[in-house]
């Protein structure tokens, strides 16, 4: 009895994290489903066609470059501008901080319902034709903020005292720049980019207030064919983006660790 | 891991903390301004300027094939409240059970991951993230496999008496668990959990473990211990997450579409078919603004409340 | 400015304030080339600003920066020949041992970065340690690889922001020695902040003393100890029995009598301010002899406390006044005193040194002990 109170806390914390990975597990089984029907939802027997013929379904690989595509522009361009705001609120003071502020966390606040709706009526008003750029646009624009916070997070957390010691040994701002603030502050920059772009991948409610019939991203394909029964190979590429997304994340940690033992 | 720390305080959306630092003092020249210029314009133009037309739109009458004219008609607000007001109503209570049901989940996880994890702590993380990796409408679809009649979960439910259980408080759609009030709930509450586990963990990773030692050292039990320092000091993350969790989960419509029935559909469904099915533009545009409006002062309330007042 | 040598660093009226408050009050100040000269003061003096506005990194509000002949002030920190080893030594954490060295001479576009870093590093004792990232060496060996980044650029004047501040004190103390051996090698101008008295007199050819943004007193480390010309420069550098006294007249053989609660004492005349009649006489603890007295200068007390500290051994007398005067003896094998013992303390006239009694007898003694 002792032994389950002690252990509760980690029962508890082993459920939660059951909870989160249940479907991630339910969507890699699905994929070697071979359904009767359209729907994909019931398990009927062991298959590994949609395996051997992933881009299949009509749409489906064209969708996926053209999220790839977006996320790929997107998430550059926020990541820059997202960068320069977290650098001037991190770096300098002037006027206009706190409307600077609002203004930044207000997408954080709005629902993607409003935002999509709100540019429809803009692009309707201004002739803007729907489709990838209206899309690309969009995703900039909500992306920008998430960048900004996980910029200036680590900006905040930069020692001034280290660019000090750049000027003091004879660095010029630009050599400053680049050479010591830039590089500390990489990893707050690479966590925005990669949060930036996987935010643009994976929306469907704003993309889907701005897309044209001829700009069918990924979520938008997963939706329709949700409606009409979605193919076995959207499992298929759900399960290759884990896994893909997991070894990236398990090689680096492991990169990390053993430079680290080899330099010490 | 300078990795995850990052990962968790970017979760954290500095909506709290971002105040705290204090920058040097640097000449004051055009360099803030133009770094900000870009980044700024962007959103003036592209959030700021559409929330204008969009009460402007939602001012108009007319068609979409006669075209619209400005008339000022704020009766459309009227309308769309008194023909919607469930829906909205519906939507704030959807997603505040959800976001409750997300911190209550998320709080030992995050305490142990923070706490107690040690090496295993960055295996995780990865995993708390992990379902990103993963469309999340893929996911959501998923959970109608997983809780259909004939798989093992509504089994288990129906021989525990859970579904009795739940179709007592009139959460399942008679004895079934999907395209229920229950699902809609639950899948809410799994979409958000991360926005909720990291600024959590966040905040009870910087807590110093001594406090609570101190505490206990002071004759306060391990609850008290909990409630009078660990749980304080994670405020912040709290308020975070639980703003992360509530704002897009008022807004979303995936879940409610996907996993629920036709009792419960949520704003963001009548926002969405408005627009693009039915094309009344001017009541969904007073829809939007309504919701935008009703989360804000939702929000700015409790922000108070919580004693922040440093959004950003 | 009577002579200075082409390498001076000279400060003229050198002011610092910010918006309420003066944290540097016009400060004039030579330091010759190739010294070792030591700030002193307690923390919010004014040390560390006057530091960084020669390393640049701080605009004086009034007064000149001058290096020789050249006028630095208005330059930019990256353009002076000055550099810094800071508090917190502020190693780039992404950059090995040897690309932090070799920083400064990069810049400058130095063909032998290479070569001269190795040598820096050398001379700290890590050639060893040039691929090592700065957080996996001890506090002991960041401090050195600071110290050798700095040296390596063989600045006019080396700025030392309390280097020694976050190390333990048998380290401290072996850096004190290194540091100064360096000093003697390469022969640059150090300025060596610090708040720590003891440091700053073992390692200085001179010292000036800050407080509260003023410059109370300059000179070389025994001057200051024998001559503090205020209360605070006589507390704050090492202890001193201040006792209220009141000239009284002439004794001849160039000494004065003075009135010392009611006891008649010898002063040396020329230590005495002219025209003072009230005043602090001070007396060093090492200055008071224990037991027999010697005939002139005694004071009679009884011992309120003794603390043995294996070298002296401290003692408080109680005076009949109710002062506590402190006593240390060396431990010579002399009979030590034990608590209650009565005892006569005496001094020799021209131990003392004589100060306004205008002055607070309480100025720079140290609460609380900071250093270890």
């Amino acid at each position: 009895m002792s032994w389950l109170r002690r252990h509760l806390l980690l029962f508890a914390a082993v459920a939660v994290l059951l909870y989160m990975l249940i479907p991630n597990v339910v969507v890699a089984v699905f994929s070697f489903n071979d359904p009767v029907g359209r729907y994909n939802y019931t398990w009927t027997e062991f298959s590994t066609r949609a395996w051997t013929n992933p881009c299949g379904p009509q749409g489906l690989c064209d969708s996926l470059g053209l999220s790839l595509r977006i996320g790929l522009i997107a998430s550059l361009i926020a990541t820059v501008f997202g960068t320069m705001i977290a650098f001037a609120l991190g770096r300098y003071r002037f006027r206009a901080r706190s409307g600077t502020n609002l203004l930044i966390f207000m997408p954080m606040a709005t629902p993607e319902v409003v935002m999509g709706s709100s540019l429809l009526t803009l692009f309707l008003m201004m002739g803007v034709s729907s489709g990838g750029l209206a899309i690309t646009i969009a995703h900039i624009m909500f992306c920008v903020s998430f960048v900004v916070v996980a910029v200036k997070a680590r900006v905040a957390t930069l020692d001034p005292r280290l660019e000090e010691a750049a000027a003091d040994l004879g660095a010029n701002p630009p050599q400053t720049f680049l050479r010591i603030t830039l590089p500390l502050a990489a990893p707050g920059i690479l966590a925005g980019a990669l949060l930036a772009f996987s935010l643009s991948f994976d929306d469907y409610i704003i993309t889907n207030f701005n897309a044209s019939p001829s700009s069918i991203t990924f979520p938008m394909y997963v939706w329709g064919a949700a409606q009409r029964g979605a193919p076995v190979q959207v499992n298929v590429i759900g399960t290759v983006m884990f896994i893909a997304a997991l070894a990236i994340v398990l090689v680096s940690q492991l990169l990390t660790s053993r430079r680290r033992r080899a330099a010490a | 891991m300078p990795a995850w720390s990052t990962w968790s305080s970017m979760a954290e959306l500095a909506v709290l903390s971002g105040g705290t630092a204090r920058p040097p003092v640097r000449r004051a020249n055009w360099v803030p301004y133009a770094l900000l210029a870009p980044g700024l314009l962007w959103l003036a133009i592209f959030f700021v300027a559409p929330m204008l037309t969009l009460l402007s739109q939602s001012l108009q009458e007319g068609s979409v094939e006669a075209g619209y004219t400005f008339t000022a008609n704020w009766q459309i607000y009227v309308d769309a409240l008194q023909k919607y007001w469930p829906q909205l109503l519906r939507s704030v209570g959807y997603a505040a059970t959800a976001t409750v049901a997300a911190l209550v989940l998320s709080y030992p996880l995050a305490y142990y991951i923070a706490q107690k994890a040690g090496r295993w702590k960055n295996l995780m993380l990865v995993l708390v993230v992990a379902p990103f990796f993963t469309s999340f409408l893929i996911r959501t679809l998923a959970w109608r496999t997983i809780l259909s009649d004939t798989g093992p979960v509504a089994e288990f439910a129906r021989a525990t008496g859970l579904t009795d259980l739940l179709q007592a408080l009139a959460l399942t759609n008679n004895d079934s668990l999907l395209s229920s009030k229950f699902a809609v709930i639950a899948g809410l509450t799994y979409n958000f959990l991360p926005f909720m586990i990291l600024p959590l963990y966040a905040s009870l990773d910087r807590l110093d473990r001594r406090l609570v030692e101190a505490a206990g050292d002071l004759y306060a039990t391990p609850w008290q211990g909990f409630r009078h320092v660990t749980w304080p000091l994670s405020l912040p993350g709290v308020v975070a997450g639980t703003l992360l969790t509530f704002i897009p989960a008022t807004g979303d419509f995936i879940n409610s579409r996907l996993l629920g029935n036709t009792q419960t559909v949520m704003v963001g469904q009548v926002i969405d078919a408005q627009f693009l099915r039915v094309l009344d533009y001017p009541l969904a545009a007073a829809l939007s603004f309504i919701l935008l409006v009703m989360i804000l002062a939702l929000v700015s309330t409790y922000v108070r409340r919580a004693g922040t007042e440093e959004l950003v | 400015m009577a002579q200075h040598g082409p390498g001076d660093l000279e400060l003229i009226g050198l002011t610092k304030s910010f918006d309420d408050f003066t944290a540097v009050e016009p400060m004039d100040l030579t330091i010759p080339q190739g010294s070792f000269f030591a700030l002193l003061g307690p923390s919010g003096c004014g040390k560390t600003t006057t530091l960084r506005m020669v390393a640049g990194l701080e605009q004086p509000t009034a007064g000149q920066i001058l290096i020789g002949d050249t006028d630095i002030t208005n330059t930019r920190p990256h353009q002076r020949n000055v550099n810094t080893v800071f508090q917190s030594y502020a190693l780039f954490p992404h950059m090995s041992v040897m690309d932090n060295v070799q920083f400064g001479l990069r810049r400058r576009g130095d063909k032998d970065a290479k070569r001269k870093a190795q040598e820096a590093l050398d001379l700290v004792e890590l050639g060893h340690a040039g691929r090592k990232k700065p957080n996996q060496l001890s506090g002991g060996m960041q401090q050195r690889v600071a110290l050798a980044r700095a040296l390596v650029n063989r600045p006019d004047v080396l700025l030392l922001d309390e280097p020694l501040g976050a190390l333990d004190l048998k380290l401290r103390r072996q850096m004190q020695i290194e540091l100064k051996r360096i000093q003697q090698e390469v022969g640059l101008t150090f300025i060596h902040v610090t708040h720590d008295q003891e440091e700053a007199m073992t390692m200085a050819d001179s010292i000036a003393v800050m407080n509260a943004g003023r410059m109370e007193q300059l000179g070389d480390p025994a001057a200051l100890y024998e001559n503090p010309s205020s209360t605070f420069v006589a507390n704050f550098l090492g202890q001193s029995n201040l006792l209220a006294a009141h000239v009284t007249g002439t004794a001849g053989d160039g000494r004065l009598t003075a009135d010392v609660h009611g006891h008649e004492v010898l002063v040396d005349a020329g230590r005495v301010p002219a025209g003072l009649r009230d005043v602090w006489l001070g007396v060093r603890p090492e200055k008071l002899a224990l037991g027999e007295g010697n005939g002139v200068n005694e004071l009679k007390g009884t011992v309120s406390d003794a603390s043995f500290s294996g070298v002296a051994t401290q003692y408080l007398v109680r005076m009949p006044w109710g002062m506590d005067l402190t006593v240390v003896q060396q431990n010579d094998g002399s009979a030590r005193a034990r608590l209650g013992d009565a005892v006569t303390l005496s001094w020799d006239p021209g131990h003392e040194f004589v100060l306004d009694s205008a002055q607070d007898e309480d100025a720079g003694v140290e609460h609380v002990v900071v250093d270890g």
